[in-house]
C-alpha cells in the first residue's frame, strides 16, 4: 500500500473540510473494497478520511414510513436489526446475503452505494425501493443516482449521510452469487407498494437499474407465472468469466420469479 | 502515528505508519504469527481475529481503524493445556490438516456459534463462506463447529 | 489395537501447536538482521527483455540491490532442471528447455521472475520494484494448446513446441482390436488446468554465513533434501554440504511444494551477495501466476467393446500442457504417471497411449494431488460410462463384468504394471449399498418434482502409489531413486527419536509415524518423537508426494525399527546370559523363553549407552538407520459415487451425496485417512465444477484471485461418506497403500458422470458451471429426463 494521510473527523463537516483540503483525498468507511484495492496499489489517495467516528452517520431509525439508515450502518446491523427485520424484512435478508460473515461486520450501506459496485447487493434495494441518498449537501432520489459503472451522481467531496427507505407493503431479494468472489451475478430485488410493484436489478448491468418490463407484467398480474414470457434484452448487460450477458439476463428472469414467489409467501 | 490496541487483554501503545494493517500489526510488531496472511483480496479468512467482539479480516483492517478497539487472536483464546472448546473440538473431530487457515477458521467459527441461535449443518457451511481450507473438505471443521454449537444449545 | 496402536484414530500431537497459533511457517521466521526481496516478473507471455533500468528503484530509501537474470548467470548460477527424462517414440530424449531461475534474455509466461529487488522492509521493495523500468519486445505467444504444435517455436530449436512424443502400449495390435470390435465409443475430452492454491503462500528465506560459508534456506517444501540436491548438484548454489534446507511447517502443498522454484535459488543467492538473510514470501497473486499448475489435457479416447461388453481395446492420443518449462517432475505427470494407469480395474487386453508433451506461453504444469492418475481415471472412467449408456448396460454391471478379479492377481496390465493385488468388486459392491443405488430412480423422480434434475455417477479407480522401484524408475527416466530413509533412535532414557525423510504438509505424520513405530518398538505413543523437515538433522529423504510416505517412509522406519530391535535383543540375551534366539520381543519387553526373566527395551536401550555388562564385540548405542526401497508401486483402488442435482432454471449443479469406497490396505490412523479423502474429494469436486485455471489470448491469467478463480468453500461441499475396504499390499511391511491422492483421483469422473447423467447429455467438459449447464439444459431441448 502507498503511505497516505489519515483522518479521523467526529463530524461531517470536519469530514467534508478534510476531505476538500487534501490533495487526493478518499473517504474510508468499512473498507472492504477500499483496502483491497489499495493493497493492490490500485487505488493510492494521498488522504483517507475514516467516517468511523461520525456519529450522525449511524443509526436505523424507523419513520413513519420510511426506513433510515446512517451511511456508516454495518451489514451485520442491518441483517440483525429488529427494526429492519420489522419493516423491510428483505433489506435484513440481502443484508445477510453480502459477502460473508467477516465482511459483514465491517461494511457499510453508505460504502456500499457510494461505491456503486455493478455486482453489489445494496443498490438493488436502493432502486427497487425507490430510496432517498442524503447527503451533506442535498437528497439525491434513486432514479437519479446510479449513472454507470461505478459511477453515481456524488460530486468530488459529496458524502452520504443517511440512506431513507420508503417501507414497501412486501419485499424480498434474491440472488445468484458469483461461485467466486461471492458478489451478486444478478440480485433482484422486487417490492410491492400500494400504488405498485418495484423490481430493481444488480449485478445485470453497469449499475442497478429497474426493471421496468418486469414490473409493467407484476404490476397486471403479480405471480411469478405472470413474468414467463417477459423479454429481458440482454443489450449492454456485464458479461465475465461466470456469466455472458445472455446468461444474466436469463438470471434476471428466474431471480425475479423466485422474489416473486418469496414475497408472496411471506 | 501513534495507536494504543488492546491485543489478548494487553494494552500497547505503537508507533505504526498510516497505512500499516492491524495484520501486520500483530505478525510483525507483536509478532503473534499464529493471524496468517492466505490472499490479498480479503476471501480467504486465515488473517480472521476478533476486533471489539466481531470476526473480522485483520488484513483489511488499517492502524487507524484498530485504534482504541480490543483485538482477540487465536493466541489469546486458550493455551495447549486450557484449549477454548473450539480449539478443544478441532482436535477432536481432526478438523484440520495443514493448519494454515486454522486460526482463522477457529477465531470465525467461534463468533458464528457466539451469535448464533441454532446452527446446522447448512448454517455453519455459509457461515464459513469467509474462510478457505484447500485440505479437508471442510467435512470435519462444520462437524467441530456443529458440537460447539450443541454444547452450548 | 491398544489407544494409540496401529489403527487407532489417535488425535494428531502436532494439532496441539495449530490451533493455539503456534505452528512456524516458513512466513513465520524472524531471522535476525533479515531484508526483503520483491521479484519483478514478466507482465508478457513471451517477449525479449532488452533493457532493465535499476538507477531509479535504487535510489529508493532502504534499497539494497536490483539483481537480474544476467547477474545471476554472470555469477556462474545454473538451470532448473527436470528431474525426470523422458525418451520419445524413437528413443531419443526429451526436449527440455534451459530454464534459468531469473529470466535473462527472454520471458516466457506472464509472472516469470527475471529480476528482484532487495531493501530493509518489504514496503521499500514493493515501492522499489514499481520503479525498476524495463523494456520488453514483445513476441507472439503460444497459448492454445490445441494449435500450440502448429504455432511459431517458443524456445529456439524446439520443434513444434513439443518436449516430447510419447508411447506405450501396442499400437498395431490395439488398432486391429479396435477394428474388429463390435462397437467403439469415441470421446474427446478436457482435462482442466488447475491452479493449486495451497493456502499457505510459497515463501523462502535464504541466509549465508561468511565465516564458514554455510548456506541455509528455510523454504515450503514438501521434501527439502531434493531442494538441497538440486540447488547444489545442478543449480550450483552452494556445495551439498555447506547447505541445509529446513522446512518448517507447511501449510499444503497438494504437489505444488515439491519442484524447485527460481525463488528458493534466488533468495540463496542474493543473501550471499549482500551478506544478510534475505527473505521472501508471495502474495497470493504471485502464487496465482507462479506456482506450478496443474492438469491440463486434451484427449481423444477410443474403447473397443465386443458383443457382450467386454473391453477389447483402448486407444487413447493426449496433448498435455508442460507450460513455458519443464517443471521438476513435469514430464513424468502426463507419461509415466498417466499412460500406465490406463488399464484401470479392467481386464482390456489391448492398450495404446501417445501423448505429445507441449510447451506454451503459460506457467509450468506440474504434479497436482493424483498428478497423471485423476488424468488418467478420468479418461478410463468417463468413457466406460459413455459406453454403459451407448450400449444400454447398467454403468455397474459393465464395470464389473470387466474388473481384474481376485483371482488375477498378480495382474499384469497392458501398460507396464503389475497390480499386486485389490478386491474391485468388493469396493464397488459396498459403494452401490452405501449410495442406495437401487433407490435412485425415485430420488430422481422425487428431484424432479422439485425442478431439480438429479444424476448419479461412479467412478471406480485405480492409483499407483508410491513409485518404485528405485532402479526401474531411474531407468525410465528418473533422476533420482525413490526410496526413502528413516531413523529410529533409542534414546539413553528410553524414548524415541524418530527420522524420516518424508515431509509432512498437513498428512499427519507426527502422529501416525509415531503410532507405528511406538506399536514395533512396544514404547509408549507419548515416548516417540518424530523429526522431519530439516536436511541438517534427516540424513536423507525424498519427501511427500504421490501417496508414498506411510508406505515407503513408514516402511523404513519398520525397518528401522526392527534392525534397532535385532540389536537390542543381542544386548538383552548377553544381559540375561542366554543366546540371543532364546529371547523373544513383544510389546516392548525382552524374555528369556520358558522362564520369567525378561527386561524392557528402554532397559536396554539405557544399557546400551551405559555399557557395563555388554556384548564386547558390539558398538554402544541403541539408533538404527535404514532405506527402504519398494519392489513395486501400491495400488490404492476404490468406488466413488456421487448424486448432484441441477437446478434446472440455473444450471447450479450441487452435489446432494458422495459415497468414497477406498481399499488403502491396513489403516494406520482412520482419522487421518478419512480426512485425507475428504480434502482429496473436495479438490476433485472443485475440479469438476468449479475450478479453471484460465489464460486470454495474450496469455493473461484471467483467474488470478479468488474473486474469479473458484476455490471450493464449505457451502459447496456435502457431508462425504466414506467407508474402506481392505487386501493389504503384499510387498512393504505395513501391508499399507496410501491415500493422499484417491480423493482427488476418483472423484471428477464420478461427479462428471453424475451431471450428465442427470442432464442425458454424452459429454461436458468441466468444470460444470451453472452456465455450461444451463445452456446443456437448454441445448437439449426436451432431451432432459
Amino acid at each position: 500500500m502507498y503511505p497516505f494521510n489519515y483522518h479521523k473527523p467526529s463530524s461531517v463537516d470536519e469530514a467534508v473540510s478534510l476531505f476538500l483540503d487534501a490533495e487526493d483525498p478518499a473517504y474510508l468507511s468499512g473498507g472492504m473494497t477500499l483496502i483491497p484495492t489499495m493493497k493492490q496499489r490500485l487505488a493510492m489517495p494521498t488522504d483517507l478520511v475514516d467516517l468511523s467516528g461520525v456519529q450522525a452517520m449511524r443509526g436505523i431509525e424507523r419513520q413513519d414510513q420510511k426506513l433510515v439508515l446512517g451511511a456508516f450502518t454495518r451489514h451485520a446491523e442491518v441483517a440483525r436489526s429488529e427494526v429492519v427485520a420489522q419493516a423491510i424484512p428483505a433489506l435484513a435478508h440481502l443484508a445477510g446475503l453480502i459477502g460473508d460473515n467477516q465482511v459483514r461486520y465491517r461494511g457499510t450501506i453508505g460504502g456500499s452505494v457510494a461505491n456503486s459496485d455493478p455486482a453489489a447487493d445494496y443498490p438493488a434495494a436502493v432502486v427497487a425501493l425507490g430510496a432517498e441518498v442524503v447527503t451533506n449537501k442535498r437528497t439525491i432520489s434513486s432514479a437519479d443516482y446510479f449513472q454507470d459503472l461505478f459511477e453515481t451522481a456524488l460530486e468530488p467531496g459529496e458524502m452520504i449521510v443517511r440512506i431513507e427507505l420508503p417501507i414497501p407493503r412486501r419485499a424480498a431479494y434474491r440472488k445468484f452469487p458469483n461461485p467466486a468472489s461471492r458478489y451478486a451475478v444478478v440480485g433482484v430485488m422486487v417490492a410491492q407498494f400500494d400504488n405498485g410493484v418495484q423490481v430493481g436489478v444488480t449485478g445485470a448491468g453497469p449499475c442497478a437499474f429497474r426493471a421496468s418490463t418486469l414490473e409493467a407484467a407484476l404490476a397486471a398480474d403479480l405471480r411469478p407465472e405472470a413474468l414467463a414470457g417477459v423479454d429481458i434484452p440482454d443489450a449492454g448487460f456485464n458479461a465475465d468469466l461466470h456469466a455472458s450477458a445472455e446468461y444474466r439476463a436469463h438470471l434476471v428472469g428466474v431471480m425475479a420469479r423466485r422474489a416473486v414467489a418469496d414475497l408472496l409467501a411471506s | 502515528m501513534e495507536i494504543t490496541v488492546t491485543v489478548n487483554g494487553r494494552s500497547h501503545r505503537l508507533d505504526v505508519s498510516p497505512n500499516t494493517l492491524l495484520v501486520d500489526i500483530l505478525r510483525e510488531q507483536l509478532r503473534l504469527t499464529g493471524t496468517h496472511v492466505g490472499c490479498d483480496t480479503s476471501q480467504c479468512g486465515a488473517c480472521t481475529v476478533h476486533l471489539n467482539g466481531d470476526a473480522v479480516k485483520s488484513c483489511t483492517v488499517l492502524a487507524g481503524q484498530a485504534d482504541g478497539a480490543s483485538v482477540v487472536t487465536i493466541e489469546g483464546i486458550g493455551a495447549v493445556d486450557d484449549l477454548h472448546p473450539m480449539q478443544a473440538a478441532f482436535r477432536e473431530h481432526h478438523a484440520l490438516q495443514c493448519g494454515f487457515c486454522t486460526p482463522g477458521m477457529i477465531m470465525a467459527a467461534i463468533d458464528l456459534v457466539e451469535k448464533s441461535d441454532h446452527l446446522d449443518d447448512a448454517a455453519v457451511r455459509e457461515g464459513l463462506e469467509g474462510n478457505i481450507c484447500r485440505c479437508t473438505g471442510y467435512h470435519n471443521i462444520v462437524n467441530a463447529v456443529l458440537s460447539v454449537a450443541e454444547a452450548k444449545a | 489395537m491398544s489407544a494409540t496402536g496401529i489403527g487407532a484414530p489417535v488425535r494428531r500431537r502436532e494439532d496441539g501447536r495449530f490451533i493455539t497459533g503456534a505452528g512456524q511457517y516458513t512466513d513465520d521466521l524472524h531471522v535476525e538482521g533479515q531484508v526483503y526481496a520483491v521479484f519483478l516478473r514478466s507482465p508478457y507471455a513471451r517477449a525479449r527483455i532488452t533493457d532493465i533500468d535499476a538507477s531509479h528503484a535504487l535510489s529508493g530509501e532502504g534499497v539494497l540491490a536490483v539483481l537480474t537474470g544476467d547477474d545471476m548467470r554472470a555469477d556462474g548460477i545454473g538451470d532448473i532442471p527436470c528431474g525426470w527424462l523422458v525418451k520419445q517414440k524413437d528413443g531419443s530424449d526429451m526436449v527440455s528447455a534451459p530454464h534459468p531461475p531469473l529470466a535473462h534474455t527472454f520471458v516466457n509466461y506472464v509472472g516469470e521472475p527475471y529480476a528482484l529487488v532487495v531493501a530493509k522492509t518489504q514496503d521499500a521493495a514493493r515501492h522499489a520494484a514499481e520503479r525498476v523500468h524495463t523494456d520488453f519486445e514483445e513476441l507472439q505467444p503460444v497459448i492454445d494448446l490445441a494449435t500450440a504444435t502448429d504455432s511459431v517455436e517458443i524456445h529456439e530449436g524446439v520443434r513444434h513446441n513439443l518436449a516430447y512424443d510419447w508411447e506405450l502400449g501396442d499400437r498395431t495390435a490395439t488398432e486391429q482390436a479396435l477394428a474388429d470390435a463390435a462397437h467403439v465409443v469415441r470421446l474427446d475430452l478436457v482435462n482442466n488446468r488447475l491452479i493449486p492454491n495451497a493456502m499457505e503462500p510459497r515463501a523462502a528465506i535464504g541466509r549465508y554465513d561468511a565465516a564458514t560459508g554455510e548456506h541455509t534456506l528455510y523454504t515450503t517444501s514438501q521434501n527439502p533434501h531434493l531442494a538441497r540436491l538440486i540447488l547444489s548438484a545442478f543449480v550450483g548454489i552452494a556445495p551439498e554440504h555447506k547447505l541445509r534446507v529446513v522446512a518448517p511447517d507447511v501449510g499444503g502443498g497438494f504437489g505444488s511444494k515439491i519442484f524447485v522454484y527460481a525463488e528458493e535459488a534466488a533468495v540463496l543467492w542474493a543473501a550471499r551477495r549482500l551478506r544478510c538473510p534475505v527473505k521472501w514470501t508471495a502474495e497470493r497473486a504471485e502464487s496465482f501466476l507462479a506456482d506450478a499448475h496443474g492438469r491440463d489435457h486434451l484427449t481423444h479416447v477410443e474403447l473397443g467393446l465386443n458383443e457382450h461388453g467386454r473391453f477389447v481395446a483402448l486407444k487413447v492420443q493426449t496433448s498435455a500442457n508442460l507450460g513455458a518449462y519443464l517443471s521438476t517432475f513435469a514430464s513424468s505427470v502426463p507419461t509415466y504417471l498417466y499412460g500406465t494407469l490406463l488399464a484401470g480395474q479392467y481386464k482390456t487386453p489391448n492398450i495404446y497411449v501417445e501423448v505429445h508433451g507441449v510447451y506454451t506461453n503459460t506457467a509450468p504444469v506440474d504434479a497436482y494431488r493424483g498428478a497423471g492418475r485423476p488424468e488418467a481415471t478420468y479418461v478410463v472412467e468417463r468413457v466406460v460410462e459413455v459406453a454403459a449408456r451407448e450400449i444400454g448396460k447398467d454403468p455397474a454391471d459393465l464395470r464389473r463384468m470387466n474388473m481384474i478379479q481376485p483371482g488375477d492377481f498378480p495382474y499384469e496390465t497392458p501398460v507396464a504394471l503389475t497390480y499386486d493385488t485389490g478386491d474391485y468388486e468388493k469396493s464397488l459392491d459396498r459403494a452401490l449399498e452405501l449410495i442406495d443405488y437401487a433407490g435412485f430412480s425415485a430420488r430422481r423422480i422425487e428431484a424432479r418434482q422439485r425442478g431439480c434434475l438429479r444424476g448419479i455417477g461412479m467412478s471406480c479407480y485405480i492409483e499407483a502409489c508410491g513409485l518404485a522401484p528405485s532402479q526401474l524408475a531411474i531407468q525410465l527416466g528418473a533422476g533420482v531413486g525413490l526410496y526413502e530413509s528413516g531413523e529410529v533412535r533409542m534414546n539413553p532414557t528410553g524414548n524415541v527419536t524418530v527420522f524420516t525423510g518424508t515431509h509432512s504438509h498437513g498428512q499427519g505424520h507426527e502422529t501416525t509415524f509415531a503410532q507405528v513405530v511406538s506399536d514395533r518398538l512396544g514404547v509408549p505413543f507419548e515416548d516417540v518423537e518424530v523429526v522431519h523437515g530439516d536436511t541438517g538433522r534427516v540424513e536423507f529423504g525424498l519427501g511427500t508426494y504421490g501417496s508414498r510416505s506411510l508406505a515407503v517412509g513408514g516402511s523404513a522406519l519398520v525397518k528401522a525399527s526392527d534392525k534397532v530391535i535385532a540389536k537390542a535383543r543381542i544386548i538383552a540375551a548377553h544381559m540375561m546370559d542366554v543366546g540371543a534366539d532364546d529371547v523373544t520381543f513383544d510389546g516392548g519387553v525382552f524374555s528369556v523363553r520358558d522362564s520369567n526373566r525378561s527386561m524392557t527395551i528402554q532397559e536396554v536401550a539405557f544399557a546400551a549407552y551405559v555399557p557395563s555388562n555388554y556384548p564386547l564385540d558390539l558398538e554402544p548405542g541403541l539408533s538404527e538407520k535404514a532405506f527402504y526401497d519398494p519392489e513395486n508401486f501400491t495400488y490404492p483402488a476404490g468406488t466413488h459415487i456421487a448424486e448432484v442435482e441441477i437446478d434446472a432454471d440455473t444450471g447450479v449443479v450441487r452435489v446432494v451425496d458422495f459415497v468414497a469406497v477406498d481399499d488403502f490396505g491396513h489403516v494406520i490412523n482412520p482419522l487421518i485417512v478419512e480426512g485425507q479423502v475428504h480434502g482429496g474429494v473436495a479438490q476433485g469436486l472443485g475440479q469438476a465444477l468449479l475450478e479453471h485455471g484460465r489464460y486470454d489470448d495474450y496469455g493473461q491469467l484471467l483467474t488470478g484471485s479468488y474473486m474469479d478463480y473458484c476455490m471450493p468453500r464449505a457451502d459447496d461441499v456435502p457431508q462425504f461418506r466414506v467407508d474402506t475396504t481392505t487386501t493389504p499390499c503384499t510387498h512393504n511391511p505395513l501391508g499399507v497403500k496410501g491415500c493422499g491422492e484417491a480423493g482427488a483421483i476418483g472423484s471428477p469422473a464420478a461427479i462428471m458422470n453424475a451431471v450428465t447423467d442427470a442432464l442425458g447429455v454424452r459429454d461436458l467438459t468441466m468444470p460444470a458451471t451453472s452456465e455450461k449447464v444451463w445452456r446443456a439444459i437448454r441445448g437439449a431441448k426436451g432431451g432432459i429426463r
